[in-house]
C-alpha cells in the first residue's frame, strides 16, 4: 500500500512507532506530487530542502526517544497567503510573487511545534478573492474529480492537494466560504472553525472581520486533530478569542441520539441544483436513521448575508490592499516618472481584475455619501443575521445546509458575470456573517461524478457538538473513502 | 442608487488604479449589478439595530508597555523594491 | 480698511511618551538610526495584526482628564485611509466619531486676562514615518521608526483670536502634558506640534470666514508669526476682492512666508471605517476615578499653593510653575536651604540666563538642586558675597563643581574682619585725595570709585555692607 494513500492519523502513528521513517514518507509524498501535481497544479512552492532537514532533525529526536508530537513528520501543504518565515508567500498575485515574509505566521509555529512538516504552499484565487482559483496570477488548478473543472475556491489548491493525496492535510482560509465550497467540490473535509479560535497573525488580510484559518483533511477525525493543533488564544491577534483549551478529539464519538439537526427550509429554495437537493435530503435521511432529530428552523435574514458580505468583505479589503503600493515590498512597476504615477502604474500591473473590482467596490461603499446607505447598514444586517443564527440554536443543536448550491463548474464557466459566480457562495457565507463554525463533508456525487458537500453549522465555539455530528455522518456513509481519478470527466 | 461612470472614474482614482475606457465600461455595468443587487438591503427596516463590527464581544484587548528588540534593518528592507542608506527609496515627494 | 475678527482653531499633536509604539514593540526611542526601531507590524507587512499598548489609554484619558474632558466609556479606533510612503498600511489608525475625551477646555493667561478656549476632543492615533530628501539622488527616503509612535491629538474650539492667545494655549498645554509626564513636549524633535486652522471676517460678521489649515508648526515663534502672516495675507486678499480657498498651507519659519501645498485634483476623501482587528475601548469609572485620583498637581494649583505657602510674588509662581522640571527644581532646592526668593531669583536670573544662552532644560544643567541649595546657603551665612555668589555660580554651571569646593579652591571667603577692612579702606582713601575732595564737594559717585578701588584690592571679598560702613566713617572723620 501507497503511504501517500494513508490518513494523516495513520501515518503519524506508523512514523511514532518506527514502522516508516519520515523520509520514507517526504520521498513518498513527493514522488506522489511528482506524478499528480503536473495534471493538478496545486502548488504554487515546494519546500523540499527545508522539508528534508526538518525531517531529519525530528527523525533524531524520534530516534532519541523524544516526543516529537501529534503531528510529528506529518507532510502538510499551506494556503499561499499565510506566511512562512524565509518561503514565499504570494498570495497568488503578480504583487506578491516575489515577497519573502520574515516572520512566520502563529498557525505555522503550531503546526511545526506539533512536529508537521510543510512541504508547500497552494494555488489560491488572488488574495483570496474568488470561488474557483481562477484568478490565480500564476495557474489554475484543476479539480482531481474531472480535470477541466474548477476545484473551488479560494482554497482551490489546498482541497486539490487533500483530494489528490498530495499532503495529509493543509491549511486554507474561509472568508465566505473558501474552505468549505472547495473542500465540497474536491470531497475533502474542510473545516471553518468559529472567527476567534485560531488566530489570523501572519495570515495576508482579505476582509479582517470574516477571515479564519482552518484545516483540509481526508476524514473528520484528521481535521479534528490539525483543529487541536492550531486553535488557541494568540496575544498577537486582538480579536482571537481567550478561551480555555478543548480537546476536539474527545467529539469523535459515533452517536448523533438525541442531537437535534436544524434545517433552514426557507433558505434552502429554486436556486439549488436538483441533484445536490436529492444528497441532501438523502443525509438528512441518513442523520434521523441514525438517531438524531430532525427539525424545520427558519432563518429569514440569511438570503441577505450575500449583499451584506461583498460589501463588508470588499470595504474591509479595499482598506487592507492599500499597502500594495509598490513602497516597501511587492512588485513596483518599471516605468514611472513621479510617485502618483509609481502608485497607479504598480497597482494597475500587479492586481489583477477580480482584486480590482473588489477594491473599486470596498471603496464606493466606504466612499462619502455611501458609507450609511452601504456599509453601516451592511453592519446592521449583520446583527440581524447573527440574531436570526442564536435564535435558531435555542431550538437545535447543529444546522444542516448543502455547502454550495452547485457542483464543480467548468473552467470560465462564470467569466461574463461576477455576481453569477458571487452566487455560488450563498451557502457558505451566512456563517462568516456570524462568525460561526461550519464545516464541509463529503455528501454524495452528481450525475457527472462530481463531489457535493454537506455542510454542518454550530454555535460560536461549539465546535465539539460541530465534529460530533459531522464525524457520526461520516461514519454512517462512504463518500470520503472514494479517491477522484486525476483525469478528464465528461 | 447606481454606479455611474464617473463614480467608477472617481472610485479608480481613490483606489489608485488606471482603467482604460473599455475597463471603466465594463467595471461600471460589473460595478451596477453588485450595487443594484447590495441594494436589496435598503429593503430591511435596520431601525434602532446595532450595527456589527465585531463578532466576538470583545473589549480592552492591551499589551504591555515593554520593549522587545526590533528586527534586523536588512531583515526589514529585504524586500524593498528600492533602497538606500538603510531607507526604502522612493521618488520624490513634493508638498 | 474693514476692521477684521480672526478666527482660529488649534489641533496639537502630542507624541506620548510610552516606551514603546501604539502597536508593537518597537522602542519608540528618538533619534536612532534609520529603520532600526521596526519590526513586521510598524512597518505594514502582509499579514500582521495590532493590539494597543495599554499605556496609550491611559496617557490619553490622563490628558482629558487635566484638560476638563469627559472620558467616552466606550471608544473605538478606525482607520482613515489614504495613500503617502510615509504611511506604510496606507491607513492611519485614529479615532474618527468616538474619540476618548470629548468637551473640555482651558484657561489661558495673555498679557495678565484669563481667557477660556474649549476643548472639542481629544483622540488617539498613530504617527507617520519620517521623509528624508536625498539631496544626492533626488529620491525621498524614508525612515520608518516613528511609524506607529503614539499620539493624542487635542483639537480646540475656535475660541483663540490672535497669535498671542494661539501661543499662550500651546504653552499652558505644553506645561499641563509635562506635568502629566504624558510627552516630554520636545517641539525641536516634533514631539508637539500642532495645525493651525484659521479664517477672518469683518467684524460683525456672522458666518465664519474660509478657513485655511497650516500645517506642522513645532515652535512657539513657527505659531506666532504664521497667524500672523496668515492673518495679513487673508485680509489682503479679501480687501483685493479676491477669495479665499480652503487649503493645506506650509509655514516656511526661515524665509518667514506661508505657502499652499500643491493641491490635488480630487478631493480627499478618507473613507473612515471601524478598524476590525481593534478592540473597542470601553472604561469603568473605577479606572478613570483612579486615574483621576493620581493625577498630579496642576501648574495653576501649583501656582496659587507657592503664593501662599512660600509667599513669592504673582510673578515668580507664575514662572517657576509653567514647567513642571523647573518647578520641581525649585521645590527640592528650597527643601533643603529654606529661602524661597532667594531660590525664585537664582532660577528666573541668572540660572534661566545660562540655560538660555546654552539652550538646555533645566534638568540638563551640571547644576544640581543640592548644589544651588549650598550656594544660597553661604549667601545666608555670610560666607560670600552675592556678587561672588554669581562668579561661583558661572563656575558651578561650567563644571558642575560644589559651591564650597569652589569657594574654598579660590580663596573667595568673604572678608568681614573689621579691623583688615579698616586698613585697606584707609589706604585707598590715602591713595585718592581727589576722589575725597569730588565726594565733600557733593559728587556721590566718587564713593563708588572707592567701594571699587576696595573691592579690587580685596579681589571682591570684601564684605560690602561693613565697606560701606567703614569707608563713610572714615571720609566723614576727615
Amino acid at each position: 500500500m501507497d503511504l501517500y494513500s494513508l490518513t494523516l492519523t495513520e501515518v503519524a502513528k506508523k512514523i511514532k512507532n518506527k514502522e516508516v521513517t519520515i523520509k520514507d514518507v517526504l520521498d513518498d509524498i513527493y514522488s506522489r506530487i511528482g506524478e499528480v501535481e503536473p495534471k493538478v497544479d496545486a502548488y504554487i512552492t515546494l519546500t523540499q530542502n527545508k522539508a528534508y532537514e526538518r525531517a531529519e532533525k525530528l527523525q533524531q529526536k524520534l530516534d532519541n526517544g523524544e516526543d516529537i508530537g501529534v503531528l510529528g513528520g506529518v507532510p502538510i501543504a499551506i494556503k499561499d497567503n499565510i506566511c512562512t518565515n524565509g518561503v514565499k508567500t504570494t498570495c497568488a498575485s503578480k504583487m506578491l510573487e516575489n515577497h519573502t515574509p520574515i516572520y512566520d505566521a502563529t498557525v505555522i509555529k503550531k503546526l511545526e511545534d506539533a512536529g508537521a512538516i510543510i512541504i508547500g504552499k497552494t494555488n489560491m484565487d488572488e488574495f483570496a478573492m474568488g470561488s474557483s482559483t481562477e484568478t490565480s496570477y500564476f495557474k489554475k488548478t484543476k479539480n482531481p474529480w474531472d480535470l477541466t473543472r474548477v476545484p473551488g475556491g479560494s482554497s482551490g489548491g489546498s482541497a486539490a492537494v487533500v483530494s489528490a493525496q498530495m499532503a495529509y492535510a493543509s491549511l486554507g482560509s474561509d472568508t465566505g466560504g473558501s474552505i468549505r465550497q472547495p473542500a465540497s467540490y474536491c470531497s475533502v473535509v474542510g473545516l471553518k472553525p468559529t472567527y476567534g479560535l485560531v488566530s489570523r497573525f501572519g495570515l495576508i488580510a482579505f476582509a479582517s472581520s470574516l477571515d479564519q484559518i482552518g484545516p483540509f483533511a481526508r476524514t473528520v477525525e484528521d481535521a479534528a486533530l490539525m483543529l487541536d493543533v492550531i486553535s488557541g488564544h494568540d496575544k498577537m491577534d486582538t480579536t482571537s478569542a481567550n478561551l480555555e483549551k478543548q480537546n476536539y478529539l474527545e467529539a469523535l464519538v459515533n452517536d448523533v441520539k438525541g442531537k437535534v439537526i436544524g434545517i433552514p427550509t426557507d433558505f434552502i429554495t429554486d436556486g439549488i441544483n436538483k441533484e445536490v437537493k436529492e444528497a441532501y435530503d438523502k443525509a438528512i435521511e441518513t442523520l434521523k436513521a441514525a438517531g438524531a432529530e430532525i427539525k424545520e428552523i427558519t432563518l429569514e435574514y440569511a438570503k441577505y448575508s450575500l449583499a451584506t458580505y461583498y460589501i463588508i468583505a470588499t470595504a474591509e479589503a479595499s482598506s487592507n490592499l492599500g499597502r500594495y503600493d509598490g513602497i516597501r515590498y511587492g512588485y513596483r512597476t518599471q516605468d514611472f516618472s513621479d510617485l502618483e504615477e509609481l502608485y497607479r502604474k504598480t497597482r494597475t500591473e500587479g492586481f489583477g481584475a477580480e482584486v480590482k473590482r473588489r477594491i473599486m467596490l470596498g471603496t464606493y461603499v466606504l466612499s462619502s455619501g455611501y458609507y450609511d446607505a452601504y456599509y453601516k447598514r451592511a453592519q446592521q444586517v449583520r446583527t440581524l443575521i447573527v440574531e436570526n443564527f442564536k435564535k435558531a440554536f435555542e431550538s437545535c443543536d447543529v444546522i444542516m445546509i448543502p455547502t454550495a448550491p452547485n457542483t464543480s463548474f467548468k473552467f470560465g464557466a462564470h467569466n461574463a458575470s461576477p455576481l453569477e459566480m458571487y452566487l455560488e457562495d450563498i451557502y457558505t457565507v451566512p456563517v462568516n456573517m456570524a462568525g460561526l463554525p461550519g464545516i464541509s463533508v463529503p455528501g454524495g456525487f452528481d450525475s457527472n461524478g462530481m463531489p457535493i458537500g454537506i455542510q454542518f453549522i454550530a454555535k460560536a465555539f461549539d465546535e465539539k457538538n460541530l465534529l460530533q455530528v459531522a464525524y457520526a455522518f461520516e461514519q454512517n456513509t462512504t463518500y470520503h473513502k472514494e479517491i477522484p481519478k486525476i483525469e478528464e470527466g465528461k | 442608487m447606481s454606479v455611474s461612470r464617473d463614480d467608477v472614474k472617481h472610485i479608480a482614482n481613490l483606489s489608485k488604479l488606471n482603467l482604460t475606457d473599455e475597463e471603466l465600461e465594463k467595471y461600471t455595468t460589473e460595478l451596477s449589478d453588485i450595487v443594484n443587487f447590495a441594494n436589496e438591503l435598503s429593503n430591511i427596516n435596520v431601525e434602532g439595530v446595532k450595527p456589527t463590527a465585531h463578532i466576538l464581544d470583545i473589549r480592552n484587548v492591551f499589551r504591555k508597555d515593554e520593549v522587545q528588540p526590533s528586527y534586523d534593518r536588512e531583515e526589514i528592507l529585504k524586500n524593498a523594491p528600492s533602497k538606500d542608506a538603510g531607507c526604502v527609496s522612493v521618488p520624490k515627494v513634493v508638498e | 480698511m474693514k476692521e477684521y475678527e480672526v478666527i482660529i482653531g488649534l489641533e496639537v499633536h502630542a507624541e506620548l511618551s510610552t516606551n514603546t509604539k501604539m502597536y508593537c514593540n518597537c522602542s519608540t526611542t528618538f533619534g536612532a538610526d534609520p529603520n532600526t526601531h521596526c519590526c513586521p507590524i510598524c512597518t505594514g507587512m502582509p499579514g500582521v495584526l495590532p493590539v494597543l499598548n495599554e499605556r496609550v489609554v491611559e496617557y490619553a484619558v490622563k490628558a482629558g482628564l487635566a484638560t476638563n474632558c469627559e472620558i467616552s466609556r466606550f471608544s473605538k479606533q478606525d482607520r482613515k485611509n489614504y495613500f503617502y510612503p510615509d504611511l506604510p498600511k496606507a491607513f492611519q489608525t485614529s479615532q474618527y466619531d468616538l474619540p476618548l475625551c470629548i468637551g473640555g477646555h482651558l484657561d489661558i493667561n495673555v498679557n495678565g486676562n484669563k481667557k477660556t478656549i474649549g476643548i472639542t476632543r481629544i483622540h488617539i492615533e498613530e504617527d507617520a514615518g519620517k521623509l528624508i530628501h536625498d539631496a544626492y539622488t533626488g529620491d525621498t527616503l524614508v525612515d520608518m521608526n516613528r511609524c506607529a509612535v503614539p499620539l493624542i491629538e487635542i483639537v480646540s474650539e475656535p475660541d483663540i483670536r490672535s497669535a498671542d492667545e494661539a501661543v499662550a494655549y500651546m504653552q499652558t498645554l505644553k506645561s499641563i502634558l509635562e506635568y502629566l509626564e504624558v510627552c516630554d513636549c520636545k517641539m525641536q524633535e516634533g514631539s508637539l506640534r500642532c495645525d493651525v486652522n484659521l479664517s477672518v471676517r469683518p467684524v460683525g460678521q456672522k458666518e465664519f470666514g474660509t478657513r485655511t489649515e497650516t500645517k506642522n508648526l513645532n515652535s512657539f515663534k513657527a505659531i506666532h508669526n504664521s497667524i500672523e502672516f496668515e492673518i495679513q495675507r487673508q485680509i489682503e486678499v479679501l480687501e483685493n476682492g479676491g477669495k479665499i480657498y480652503q487649503e493645506t498651507r506650509r509655514f516656511d519659519d526661515v524665509k518667514g512666508i506661508g505657502y499652499a501645498m500643491r493641491t490635488k485634483e480630487d478631493a480627499q476623501d478618507y473613507r473612515y471605517f471601524p478598524e476590525p482587528d481593534l478592540a473597542p475601548i470601553i472604561l469603568s469609572d473605577e479606572y478613570v476615578n483612579n486615574i483621576k485620583d493620581n493625577l498630579p498637581e496642576m501648574p495653576h494649583i501649583k501656582k496659587e499653593r507657592y503664593i501662599k505657602e512660600f509667599e513669592l510674588p504673582e510673578y515668580d509662581a507664575e514662572i517657576l510653575t509653567s514647567s513642571k522640571k523647573t518647578a520641581s527644581f525649585f521645590e527640592k532646592t528650597n527643601s533643603i536651604c529654606n529661602n524661597p526668593k532667594s531660590v525664585s531669583n537664582w532660577i528666573m536670573g541668572d540660572f534661566a540666563r545660562m540655560l538660555n544662552e546654552k539652550e538646555i532644560e533645566i534638568d540638563e544643567s551640571k547644576v544640581t538642586e543640592e548644589n544651588l541649595a549650598v550656594l544660597i546657603s553661604l549667601i545666608d551665612k555670610g560666607t560670600i558675597s552675592s556678587k561672588i555668589a554669581k562668579q561661583v555660580f558661572e563656575e558651578m554651571f561650567e563644571t558642575g563643581k560644589n559651591a564650597e569646593e569652589i569657594v574654598k579652591e579660590k580663596g573667595l571667603v568673604q572678608m568681614s574682619d573689621e579691623g583688615a577692612i579698616k586698613e585697606i579702606c584707609q589706604k585707598v582713601v590715602d591713595a585718592n585725595p581727589q576722589s575725597i575732595v569730588d565726594y565733600k564737594a557733593g559728587k556721590d559717585r566718587a564713593i563708588g570709585f572707592l567701594v571699587g578701588q576696595i573691592m579690587k584690592e580685596t579681589k571682591g571679598k570684601a564684605n560690602p555692607q561693613i565697606v560701606n560702613k567703614i569707608l563713610l566713617e572714615i571720609i566723614n572723620n576727615l
